[in-house]
C-alpha cells in the first residue's frame, strides 16, 4: 500500500514546493498593494522561455543566474510600468491593470515562440533519476522541497531580521507613517517585486525539469493553483502560502494515487471555494477588515 | 527667530479648498498650538508641512529654507518630525522596532536614543518586545512620541495627541509635550483639548473651516471671551 503511494507523496511535495516558490510571489505582493498580482504567472512562464532561448547559445552555468536576473528585471518592469503610475488610484485600475499586463506577456509570448511548445532544457543533475524505498523519480522531486524550505527560511530571515525587512512589514501595514519615516514605498515594493520574481524563477526551472515543455499559456495552472494556495494559507501570510501550496500539492496527488486524476484540479478549486465560504481569512490570515 | 513659516498656503482635496490661505510662524523654542473645531483644517496643516499632501498655493519655509514640494523622506530628514492623529503606531512592529523605524535615515548608533526614549517612558522599556498592537492607548501614543524623537527632531508636530485617551493619560501626554519643550525641541500642536493646549501654548492659532480667526498668546486666547464660548466651553458662566 505504502510502495504504492510513495512515488505519489514524493510527487505531492515536489509540486508543493514549486507551488509554494509562486505562491510567496503573490502573498508578498498583496500583503504590500493589496493586489492580486496577476501577472505572477506570467512572469512564472517567462522565466521558462528565457531558459530555452538563452540554453540555445549560452551554457547552462550562465543561463541559470541570467534566468534569475531577466525574470527579476521582467517583474520589477511590471511593476513600474504598470502598478507604480496607478499608486493613488482604486484598487480595482489595478487589478485591471495586471490582467492588462498578464495578457500582454502571454501575447507576447505566443508571438516571439509563434504558439509553438518548446522544449525545456534539461538541468544537469537536477533532472537524474534516484532510487527512493521502491519509488524511483527525479533528483529535482528531493531537491525542490528542501530548495524551497531554505528560501523560505531565508526570506521570512529577512523581513524579520533586516532593516529592508521591518521597511516592508511597515509599508505593508501604512504607506503614508512608513513615508513619514523616511522610508521610500516605491523601493521597498520594487524589492518586493524582485523577490517575488526570483523565487518564481527558481520556481520554474524546478517546475520544467518536471514538466519538461514551455507554453505561453502554461504557467496559467501553476500559477492559479499558487494562487489559491495563497489564499487558502491566508494572503499576505508567506508561511500560510508555503503551507497552504505543500498541501494541495500532495493532496492533488493522492487523488490522484485514489485513481481520481481526473479530479484533481478541480479538487484545488473546490478547497477554494470551501476556504472563501468557511475561512475567507485563511489559515494565517489577518483577522482585520478592509484597510481604509 | 522663526524655525518654520508658513505663507498664504492653500491647499484643495479634490476642487474643494480645505485650507484657504493661512500665515502661521512658530519661533524656536516655542509650543505653538492650532485649534479648531472637527474639519478646520488643522491636520490638512500638518500633512502639507510634513509634505504628505501637495500645495495648491503658499510657501513653507523651515529653518530659512523653502521646504514646500519636497519629499516627505527630505522633510523628516531636515528635522520635522511628526506624532500623527490616531497614533498611528506600527501594530505588527515590536515597540523597539517602531522605535528603530522612527530612525530608519539616520545611519549612526541608536542606542542613546532609544535609551533616552525609554528613560522618558518607562512604560516602553518593559514592553519592548511586545508588538505595538498590544498596547494600550495611552501607551501607544507615548510610543509615537518616542517613534518621532528617533530623528532627533528640531520641529515636532503633534496632532491631536490626547484624542481618545482617559483624562489621567492626558495629562500624562502634556507633560510629556512640557518635557520635550525643556529639551530645547519645538512644538507645533493641533489639539481639539483647547483648554489644555493654551495652557501650555506660548502662541496659538484658531482655525476655522480652512482660515485663521484668531491669533495671540495662549493666555490671550484661554482669556478670550469668544475663544472660550467655543471652544472652552464656558459660556454660561461668561
Amino acid at each position: 500500500m505504502f510502495d504504492r503511494i510513495l512515488p505519489y507523496l514524493l510527487a505531492g511535495i515536489s509540486v508543493g514546493g514549486q507551488y509554494a516558490l509562486i505562491a510567496v510571489g503573490y502573498t508578498m505582493v498583496y500583503g504590500i498593494l493589496r493586489l492580486i498580482n496577476f501577472a505572477h504567472g506570467d512572469i512564472f512562464t517567462a522565466a521558462g522561455f528565457f531558459m530555452v532561448y538563452l540554453t540555445a547559445s549560452l551554457p547552462m552555468s550562465v543561463s541559470i543566474p541570467l534566468v534569475i536576473i531577466l525574470t527579476v528585471i521582467l517583474g520589477f518592469t511590471v511593476e513600474r510600468v504598470a502598478y507604480k503610475p496607478l499608486r493613488t488610484a482604486p484598487r480595482m485600475s489595478v487589478m485591471i491593470s495586471a490582467i492588462g499586463a498578464s495578457y500582454l506577456m502571454q501575447n507576447l509570448m505566443w508571438y516571439v515562440t509563434g504558439g509553438l511548445a518548446k522544449q525545456y532544457p534539461v538541468l544537469p543533475w537536477l533532472g537524474d533519476t534516484v532510487q527512493i524505498g521502491s519509488a524511483s523519480t527525479k533528483i529535482v522531486t528531493i531537491v525542490t522541497p528542501i530548495l524551497t524550505i531554505l528560501l523560505v527560511i531565508a526570506l521570512v530571515t529577512l523581513i524579520q531580521k533586516t532593516k529592508i525587512g521591518m521597511a516592508m512589514r511597515a509599508v505593508s501595514h501604512d504607506f503614508e507613517i512608513s513615508q513619514l519615516m523616511g522610508i521610500r514605498i516605491n523601493s521597498v515594493i520594487s524589492v518586493t517585486f524582485i523577490i517575488g520574481s526570483a523565487l518564481a524563477a527558481v520556481g520554474s526551472m524546478l517546475f520544467f525539469t518536471n514538466y519538461s515543455t514551455v507554453t505561453p499559456t502554461v504557467g496559467a495552472m501553476p500559477g492559479l493553483k499558487a494562487f489559491v494556495a495563497a489564499v487558502f494559507g491566508g494572503i499576505g501570510s508567506i508561511p500560510g502560502a508555503v503551507i497552504g501550496a505543500f498541501i494541495i500539492g500532495i493532496a492533488e496527488n493522492l487523488i490522484r494515487a485514489a485513481g481520481y486524476t481526473a479530479f484533481s484540479d478541480a479538487f484545488t478549486f473546490a478547497l477554494l471555494i470551501v476556504v472563501l465560504l468557511f475561512r475567507p481569512t485563511g489559515l494565517f490570515g489577518e483577522k482585520t477588515a478592509e484597510k481604509v | 527667530m522663526s524655525l518654520l513659516y508658513i505663507k498664504d498656503l492653500k491647499v484643495s482635496y479634490g476642487g474643494i479648498e480645505a485650507i484657504k490661505g493661512i500665515s502661521l510662524e512658530v519661533n524656536k523654542g516655542e509650543i505653538v498650538t492650532l485649534i479648531g473645531a472637527n474639519g478646520a483644517g488643522k491636520s490638512t496643516t500638518l500633512r502639507a508641512i510634513s509634505g504628505l499632501v501637495p500645495l495648491k498655493d503658499g510657501v513653507i519655509t523651515y529653518d530659512g529654507q523653502v521646504i514646500s514640494g519636497q519629499s516627505p523622506q527630505k522633510i523628516v530628514s531636515e528635522g520635522i518630525g511628526m506624532v500623527p492623529e490616531g497614533r498611528r503606531v506600527f501594530p505588527n512592529l515590536t515597540v523597539l522596532e517602531n522605535l528603530k523605524i522612527g530612525a530608519y535615515l539616520r545611519k549612526d548608533d541608536l542606542t542613546p536614543d532609544i535609551d533616552h526614549v525609554y528613560q522618558l517612558f518607562p512604560r516602553l522599556k518593559e514592553r519592548s518586545w511586545q508588538l505595538a498592537g498590544t498596547l494600550s492607548g495611552g501607551e501607544q501614543q507615548m510610543l509615537a512620541v518616542g517613534r518621532a524623537m528617533m530623528m532627533r527632531p528640531k520641529l515636532l508636530m503633534m496632532d491631536e495627541p490626547s484624542l481618545g485617551l482617559a483624562p489621567l493619560v492626558i495629562r500624562d501626554i502634556f507633560k510629556i509635550i512640557e518635557t520635550l519643550h525643556e529639551e530645547n525641541i519645538t512644538i507645533l500642536l493641533v489639539e481639539q483639548n483647547a483648554n489644555a493646549a493654551l495652557r501650555i501654548a506660548d502662541s496659538a492659532y484658531v482655525l476655522e473651516t480652512g482660515s485663521i480667526t484668531m491669533h495671540g498668546t495662549g493666555r490671550e486666547l484661554l482669556d478670550n471671551p469668544q475663544v472660550k464660548e467655543a471652544y472652552l466651553g464656558k459660556s454660561k458662566k461668561g
